[in-house]
């Protein structure tokens, strides 16, 4: 089992011919994602090794049966991509894009609160269930197929060290989940924590977080109701300066909250098994898990 | 992105939110100039800088005559002001806003942001105008009013009514009040900002509300947008340094506690987590330095450039997770950037990924200075030991 992805998974990818889009839709395609669909306006009736590009997602969605979009769409275009897709009829949307502006997710979060779908990102690595479906663009064999971990993190190539621990120390993953770095994204620990709970494969989580917002704490007094398998923490950030954006649109420490400390103290109290050093979160697993 | 508070009270006039007549000084003749199309006195001489607590560090005066007007735009002008959001080391005055005084009645305080955790613009505002809002928030949450717009919906009659009441603005006032937010709203949604802030926003002996003070951020990543607003962007109030590191898309942040320990890593998240682990080790980090997810060879030159550049550096860790960068071409990348930018102190080098014996190979053989780590903490510890001989 896993969450969110699997091997039925069909995927469509808008900005398909662009470098980027090209460039990951090869490679989730050789890690065996069934990538069925590309989009790009005024490029349909093309093909992208073989896969049909299509003018519009909804024709893409009518013509293949994708259930899935993958998107790599500028900024600039990125939200208006995300609403095609949300009325496309896919069940879930992963927005790799970075720098999309913070009104304009406003808009997207707000009217997605009406549709089914879920939506993954944006500015994350997407979402892969190891040896099954790869939507993203993390590399794929640092990755172990089988689980039994479950890993949920804001970041991209900090959940990479995560996994690459994990898999050196000869612990399989079910589903590993970027929820992005961006303020306002659409899937949330929450709702990750929650899969993972309900999945009978995954018997442990690790969830990576880092400074900013309350979505750590947030997600801490969720495990304290409603998570009974462990949980290992991470935050990055306890050497931010605070009213600086770190990077990640969303990494910024506000007056006294957002700290790393705050969010390891909520961590702890909650039963998390804190790992303080990013150097030994696998030895930690190891022993946890 | 921070604009001055003349360029937030230009945008603000542009959009019919009323805030006091004046202008821009860069010298204290031009603000002689400024303050004798005023029509009287008092005037009103503010610091222009991208920092709060002006007022406190000496950079607002008030001004009873053309000379004096002068005096002070003399005095501020070319002075280092420090407030408590500068830092101890200041920050030199460019240029000063003349304004006309007012007839204050009452001070309040009005801003409007987004909120990340339910994707809702908030009105904030406050009967303590002219206080430190988290001084407000911490001592007496009960004199906020917030009000939850939805960005879908834009802002509505009652939202307007909602603030007002709350914050008991007299019958007078009232229309000019709704005004005021009505058009506060239209520029903060259609200029993408991240906050707009009206702290003191005044009403006058006269019943007329006016933004005494203005502080408009906007959302970087919606600048492509706005090439009206990216034309305010004051390079003289950014780190020289993180200047020169967005010119090569090099996401730049110096720590400015004197750190030994110059960075460079792919992905925020893991920056940030390499930050902490040298400092875990025992060591002190200097920068952040986020090379993004494609670092090529140029990339690595020029960060290694910017980090060599700050004197405190006595040694460098690379960290690279190089999942879809292959790390036989990120080794050759440092050989060529260390080459070109005249390596002078030691570099750890860890990194991870395809090809990693390729790349350990490369650095091994290039006869520089480079030390291989085989892990993160390996890595942290090896830099640790060589800044804290």
């Amino acid at each position: 089992m896993s969450i969110f992805v699997d091997k039925n998974t069909k995927v469509l990818v808008q900005g398909i011919t662009g470098r980027e889009g090209q460039f990951h839709t090869r490679q989730c395609a050789a890690y065996g994602t069934r990538v069925v669909a590309g989009v790009t306006p005024g490029k349909g009736g093309q093909d992208m090794d073989g896969i049909p590009v299509f003018n519009r997602a909804k024709e893409a969605v009518a013509q293949t049966g994708a259930n899935c979009s993958l998107i790599f769409v500028p900024p600039a275009f990125a939200a208006d991509a995300i609403f095609e897709a949300a009325d496309s009829g896919v069940d879930l949307i992963v927005a790799i894009t970075e720098g999309i502006p913070v009104m304009d997710m406003m808009r997207v979060k707000n009217y997605l609160r009406n549709k089914t779908c879920r939506l993954i990102g944006p500015n994350c690595p997407g979402i892969i269930t190891p040896g099954a479906c790869k939507v993203g663009i993390m590399p794929g064999p640092i990755h172990k197929p089988g689980g039994p971990i479950g890993v949920v993190s804001r970041s991209g190539t900090l959940t990479y060290e995560v996994v690459h621990q994990l898999t050196q120390q000869g612990i399989g993953q079910t589903t590993c989940i970027g929820i992005g770095g961006d303020p306002v994204n659409g899937t949330n620990f929450i709702d990750c924590l929650s899969a993972f709970q309900s999945d009978p494969e995954t018997t442990g989580i690790v969830m990576v977080g880092e400074i900013g917002g309350t979505a750590e704490e947030d997600a801490a007094n969720f495990i304290t109701r409603e998570v009974t398998k462990p949980v290992v923490g991470f935050i990055a950030g306890l050497t931010a300066p605070p009213g600086r954006r770190m990077g990640h649109a969303g990494a910024i420490i506000s007056g006294a909250s957002g700290t790393a400390q705050g969010k390891i103290a909520a961590m702890k109290a909650s039963g998390i098994h804190v790992c303080e050093n990013l150097g030994t979160l696998g030895e930690l697993c190891a022993k946890v898990f | 992105m921070k604009i001055h508070e003349y360029q937030a009270k230009e945008l603000f006039r542009k959009n019919g939110v009323p805030v006091p007549n004046g202008g821009v000084a860069f010298t204290p003749g031009e603000a002689r100039g400024v303050a004798q199309t005023l029509g009287g006195f008092p005037v009103v001489v503010k610091a222009q800088i991208h920092a709060g607590g002006r007022g406190k560090g000496g950079g607002v005066k008030l001004a009873r005559s053309l000379d004096e007007v002068g005096a002070l735009a003399g005095q501020i002008i070319g002075m280092t002001l420090v407030t408590p959001q500068t830092g101890p080391q200041g920050r030199l005055v460019k240029k000063v806003l003349v304004e006309q005084g007012l007839n204050i009645a009452k001070e309040l305080y009005l801003s409007i942001l987004p909120d990340r955790a339910t994707a809702q613009n908030i009105i904030m505002a406050s009967e303590a105008g002219g206080m430190d809002i988290e001084t407000v928030a911490a001592e007496t949450p009960e004199k906020i009013v917030k009000v939850y717009v939805d960005p879908l919906l834009g802002i509505q009659p009652y939202h307007l009514r909602e603030a007002a009441f709350r914050l008991n603005i007299p019958a007078a006032a009232m229309k000019p009040f709704f005004a005021l937010l009505s058009s506060l709203y239209h520029v903060f949604s259609t200029c993408d900002c991240s906050l707009v802030e009206i702290n003191p926003l005044v009403l006058t002996a006269e019943n007329s509300v006016i933004a005494l003070d203005a502080k408009v951020d906007v959302d970087s990543n919606a600048l492509f947008r706005h090439k009206d607003i990216l034309a305010y962007r004051d390079t003289d109030e950014e780190d020289p340094l993180e200047l020169e590191a967005s010119k090569y898309n090099l996401n730049y942040i110096n720590l400015g506690g004197g750190g030994n320990v110059g960075n460079m890593v792919n992905g925020a998240g893991l920056a940030m987590a390499t930050m902490d682990i040298i400092k875990l080790a025992g060591a002190e980090p200097a920068n952040f330095l986020d090379v993004g997810g494609g670092a090529n060879a140029e990339m690595v030159e020029n960060g290694f450039r910017i980090l060599l550049s700050d004197k405190n550096v006595r040694g460098i860790l690379i960290n690279i997770f190089g999942g879809i960068l292959r790390c036989d071409v990120l080794a050759q990348g440092v050989v060529t950037a260390a080459h070109k930018a005249g390596l002078n102190v030691p570099v750890v080098v860890r990194m991870e990924g395809t090809n990693v014996e390729e790349g350990r190979r490369i650095l091994a053989e290039s006869g520089l200075n480079l030390i291989t780590a085989v892990d993160l903490k390996d890595a942290a510890q090896k830099v640790a030991a060589i800044v804290n001989v």
